[in-house]
């Protein structure tokens, strides 16, 4: 009955420390190191919430939203890109690409918490 | 609650180093003329990261310093800078610079701020001056939204309306009004109504589809920016307008009834397949030894198992103790289990051996650079050959090689290859190749250092040999002997002193390392050819295989690795020379004799060179040959330090305990190749069928 | 091959309030010779040796203990006694010296081991110069117990390196 989150980031030092936060939280946290591994872990189960970096080898962040969007199981469910400053147009091409919002980095435990939780609860 | 991410600094240092390593060899590879794309997205997306990870670590230095060099790197990928060899040359100085950075902050060291603002400076300079017409970043984030924005009042209101209409695909972007309403709920007091009058018949309706507007009030002392932060994710998914209520009633403006679609203001970037960039799993360059490791799973699942068979041969041999007595089948069974217990020990000691192995190639990888960076600065034209990178070898080891290598490297640079020049008038291609290689052999890894250049020349080494003192004028040296001569202290032939190699203080530093190491190192050369210099050295520090031999009733061990041959004495190759000992004719050689027995000051056995057998062993390009009495069997051995509790002693390089708990100890061929050069000659009237020679 | 192997429990003998140390004393050529019992690290029976080249007399070798290669001591030849042949009652004395910020094991023959006694530090009066063979650098000071006179040695002195590296002019 807990939320499932998915975090995708090919730097490992993110990827724990997110998964270090949101667990600390209580929720459900898998990781993934690039798209195409995220969108597999995706499919085999059922994620209350994709948070996912931009720049990634073999599979960016913007692809692996448009891939999330067409399965059914993830038409609706809410997905965030990990964006920079200095690559905020990939804002819009990832909002294009039908992702839900973004949270900017660099961030502290603290407020991706805070945005989490607006979200998923 | 604040949560400490410190504790995942180190990792963020590992990977930033990783990235470092990969930006500067994609750098490297790069061919200015024709970038591959792949590859600048590589470059950039490494410093992406760094900038990412030290931003939210709190590295704020870190972050601005490579901000500059991603800047660089995105407009390259884009396509809006051209990829120049002054633009390669300047990242891969970055690359050093941060490297610096990131090192200093990890020691908790001082930053070389003097080297960072030159950086800096030179990223800027370049960052600026070609600029191709656009903005250096991209952050004009297109706002073409078509909600209308009232001009806040100065007067905070105390209440606000609301009227939000999502675009029908809205919710195809995970965005849930009702998320929203929840979010707009903790700033005030909300009440929504909602206008339903858009949705179509039954047999129209989309259900995926957004077709419901609302009208928000919203009461509460808010600020109209706390409001918009709340549609930020949405803006261009839907139309809102916000505006205050004022006391006075008034009408709330209409929200634009538009159903214009967002503009989807950025054509679809055609995403290509990227191939993922190889995991360079590079290790810590620094040159202090590092305290951990990094194993592969399948060397611990090995020892594991290894570990697990070990435990049930144990098992078994404990029933042992439990009999009363002895039968032929429970000694057959016991010997059975012995043996096993051999073979599992072994792959014990393998397993374990192993997982302090690492590959060559975390040493060898710093190579590219340094042969693309010297070869530039003399102006010469060298192309790096390496192989067997994937030779393993102890971790302690190869931390202690690397700098030995470096100097031979660069040795080969400076000393060996020719100016492009020179090379075309002997005929050879103008550019010159340096081969980095690697191999197992026996219970060692050789390295060797092979360039196609100039060679060792023979005169001039023994003119400056003779000049030292080390060689008198007249001695007649083999090739072999004269090459060797260069290891030697305060040697260096080269006219000038380079800075890079020439101070005379480096080759016999390289040797003593190596030597310390346990292992050797000579050099091959032919003039005009080139030279290669071999490295060879355990796979271990502590394990030995040794053939073990007796003098004087007393057990030594002589490393298996530098017999040449043992054999059976035959008097008439056995020759005297005045002043300088005994010596074998072995084909074409004369090898002295060392008599063990005198040298260790031992009774001996006999002294009759045909009761006993000469081993012929090798170190550093000299040969000797010891007299031994017998020879006995060969075994892998443990070497215990003599210096632990005593000292070292010239000629011993450890000690074993053999298997029947004895001390048997292990000669140290190099030490005594020189005490042989030293000591005196033995008393030897006893010899008397050898001939005499002038 | 009789191991009369015996670990002192120091511990157990720690000095007590007055100031006083425990020695243990052993035999040498009639005389009794004291070390600070807490260097005392075992007492072994006499074992085979492995013999190191070029090494000072009294060096006799190395021996296997539990896996360290530990160097014995022949304390006649040390001292420039009458050498005697090892035996079955030949003691050797493991101990821990320290010197040049290095704690090294290494063990010395003596004829035999004596007892343990409790010696107070004012108890050790300065040696005077009297002729023995013993160099007095070694020498802490010398204390009477039961009316017997113990020569009380200061064991990081007397085989500290140099001592070891030094070639005794008789031997080679």
């Amino acid at each position: 009955m807990s939320v499932k989150i998915l975090a995708v980031d090919d730097s490992a030092s993110m990827r724990q420390m997110v998964t270090f936060t949101l667990k600390g939280a209580g929720y459900d946290v898998e990781e993934a190191a690039d798209g195409q591994q995220a969108l597999d872990i995706a499919k085999g189960n059922k994620f209350n919430l994709v948070i996912s970096d931009v720049n990634m080898p073999v599979m960016d962040g913007i692809a692996l939203i448009k891939e999330l969007r067409g399965l059914p199981d993830y038409k609706f469910i809410p997905i965030l890109m990990l964006t920079t400053e200095s690559t905020a147009d990939k804002k819009q091409e990832g909002k294009s690409a039908g992702a839900t919002g973004w949270i900017v980095k660099p961030f502290n435990p603290e407020q991706l918490l805070a945005t989490i939780k607006k979200v998923v609860g | 609650m604040s949560i400490d991410i410190s504790q995942f600094l180190d990792t963020f240092y590992e990977e930033s180093f990783e990235g470092l390593d990969i930006m500067e060899s994609e750098l490297l590879n790069m061919d200015v003329g024709a970038a591959d794309d792949e590859i600048i997205n590589t470059i950039f997306r490494a410093a992406h990261s760094i900038k990412g990870g030290s931003g939210t670590f709190g590295l704020s230095a870190v972050a601005d310093y490579t901000h500059i060099m991603e800047t660089l790197l995105d407009e390259m990928r884009d396509g809006r800078r051209q990829v120049t060899q002054p633009a390669v040359e300047i990242l891969l100085r970055s690359v050093d610079v941060l490297r610096g950075m990131l090192t200093a902050l990890r020691e908790s060291e001082e930053l070389d701020s003097d080297s960072i603002s030159a950086s800096q400076k030179e990223l800027n300079d370049l960052l600026n001056n070609n600029d191709a017409g656009s903005p250096a970043t991209g952050s004009d984030v297109s706002s073409s939204n078509e909600n209308s924005i009232i001009p806040t009042d100065d007067v905070t209101p105390d209440a606000w309306l609301i009227v939000f209409n999502p675009h029908r695909h809205m919710l195809k972007t995970g965005n849930d009004p009702v998320r929203m309403f929840r979010e707009l709920a903790t700033l005030g007091e909300i009440s929504v109504e909602s206008d339903t009058s858009l949705i179509p018949a039954f047999n129209d309706f989309e259900p995926e589809d957004s077709f419901i507007s609302w009208k928000i009030t919203l009461k509460g002392e808010i600020t109209r920016q706390q409001i918009e932060e709340v549609f930020e994710w949405v803006e261009d998914d839907c139309d809102f307008v916000i505006q205050p209520i004022v006391s006075e009633q008034s009408a709330p403006a209409s929200a634009e009834a538009v159903s214009a679609e967002p503009e989807n203001t950025q054509e679809e970037k055609v995403e290509t397949k990227a191939t993922a960039a190889p995991k360079r799993a590079a290790g810590r360059k620094s040159g202090g030894e590092s305290a951990s490791i990094r194993v592969s799973i399948d060397k611990v699942d090995e020892l594991i198992n290894t570990v697990g068979e070990l435990v049930i041969t144990q098992s078994m041999l404990g029933q042992f103790g439990e009999e009363e007595e002895f039968t032929q089948s429970h000694i057959e069974k016991l010997r059975d289990g012995l043996a096993q217990l051999e073979r599992n020990t072994r792959e014990l000691q393998e397993s374990v051996m192993r997982i302090r192995m690492l590959p060559i190639s975390f040493t060898f990888q710093r190579f590219p650079r340094l042969v693309h960076d010297l070869s530039g600065k003399l102006g010469k034209k060298i192309e790096l050959k390496m192989s067997g990178e994937g030779t393993e070898l102890d971790k302690t080891v190869m931390e202690k090689i690397g700098d030995p290598l470096v100097h031979l490297v660069r040795n080969s640079i400076d000393h060996g290859i020719e100016m492009p020049a020179e090379r075309l008038e002997n005929g050879k291609s103008e550019m010159g190749v340096v081969h980095l290689n690697a191999y197992h052999q026996g219970g060692n890894i050789v390295i060797e250092i092979t360039d196609d250049g100039a060679g060792l020349n023979k005169d001039r080494i023994l003119a400056k040999a003779i000049k030292s003192g080390l060689v008198t004028e007249g001695d007649v040296l083999t090739d072999e002997q004269a090459h060797d001569l260069i290891f030697q202290p305060g040697f260096s032939t080269a006219d000038e002193v380079s800075d890079i190699s020439g101070r005379g203080v480096g080759m016999d530093v390289v040797r003593k390392n190596i030597r310390s190491l346990g292992g050797t190192v000579e050099v091959k050369s032919k003039a005009g050819e080139g030279s290669t210099f071999s490295i060879r050295l355990p796979l271990t520090l502590a394990i030995l295989d040794g053939q073990l031999v007796s003098v004087g009733g007393e057990t030594y061990i002589v490393p298996l690795v530098s017999i040449v041959e043992s054999i059976q004495v035959k008097q008439d190759q056995v020759n005297l020379i005045n002043g300088r000992g005994e010596v074998y004719k072995l084909r074409d050689e004369y090898i002295p004799v060392v008599r063990l027995y005198h040298m260790f000051g031992i009774e001996p056995v006999s002294e009759t060179l045909d009761d006993g057998l000469l081993v012929v062993v090798e170190a550093e390009g000299q040969k000797i040959a010891l007299f031994v009495d017998d020879l006995q069997g060969q075994q892998q051995v443990v070497i215990k330090s003599l210096e632990t509790n005593f000292r070292k002693v010239e000629g011993l390089s450890g000690a074993t305990i053999l298997g029947d708990g004895t001390v048997a100890l292990i000669l140290d061929i190099t030490g005594l190749v020189s005490l042989n050069r030293t000591s005196a000659a033995p008393d030897l009237t006893v010899i008397t069928n050898g001939d005499v020679a002038a | 091959m009789s191991d009369m192997t015996q670990t002192i429990d120091t511990s157990d003998l720690m000095a007590s309030g007055d100031g006083s140390h425990q020695y243990l004393t052993f035999m040498l050529a009639g005389e009794e010779y004291g070390v600070d019992i807490l260097r005392v690290q075992e007492i072994k029976g006499w074992d085979s040796v492995t013999l190191i080249p070029n090494t000072p007399d009294y060096i006799r070798g190395v021996i296997n203990l539990r896996g360290t290669i530990v160097p014995i001591i022949d304390m006649r030849t040390r001292f420039n006694l009458e050498q005697l042949e090892y035996g079955p009652t030949t003691v050797v004395i493991v101990l821990k010296v320290n010197n040049d910020d290095k704690s090294r094991t290494m063990g010395v023959v003596v004829d035999g081991v004596s007892d343990v006694y409790n010696m107070p530090e004012e108890d050790i009066k300065d040696s005077p110069d009297f002729g023995s063979a013993v160099d007095t650098d070694f020498v802490k000071g010398l204390a009477t117990v039961n009316e017997k006179m113990v020569i009380v040695l200061d064991i990081d002195h007397m085989l500290s390196s140099n001592e070891l590296t030094a070639v005794d002019s008789a031997a080679s």
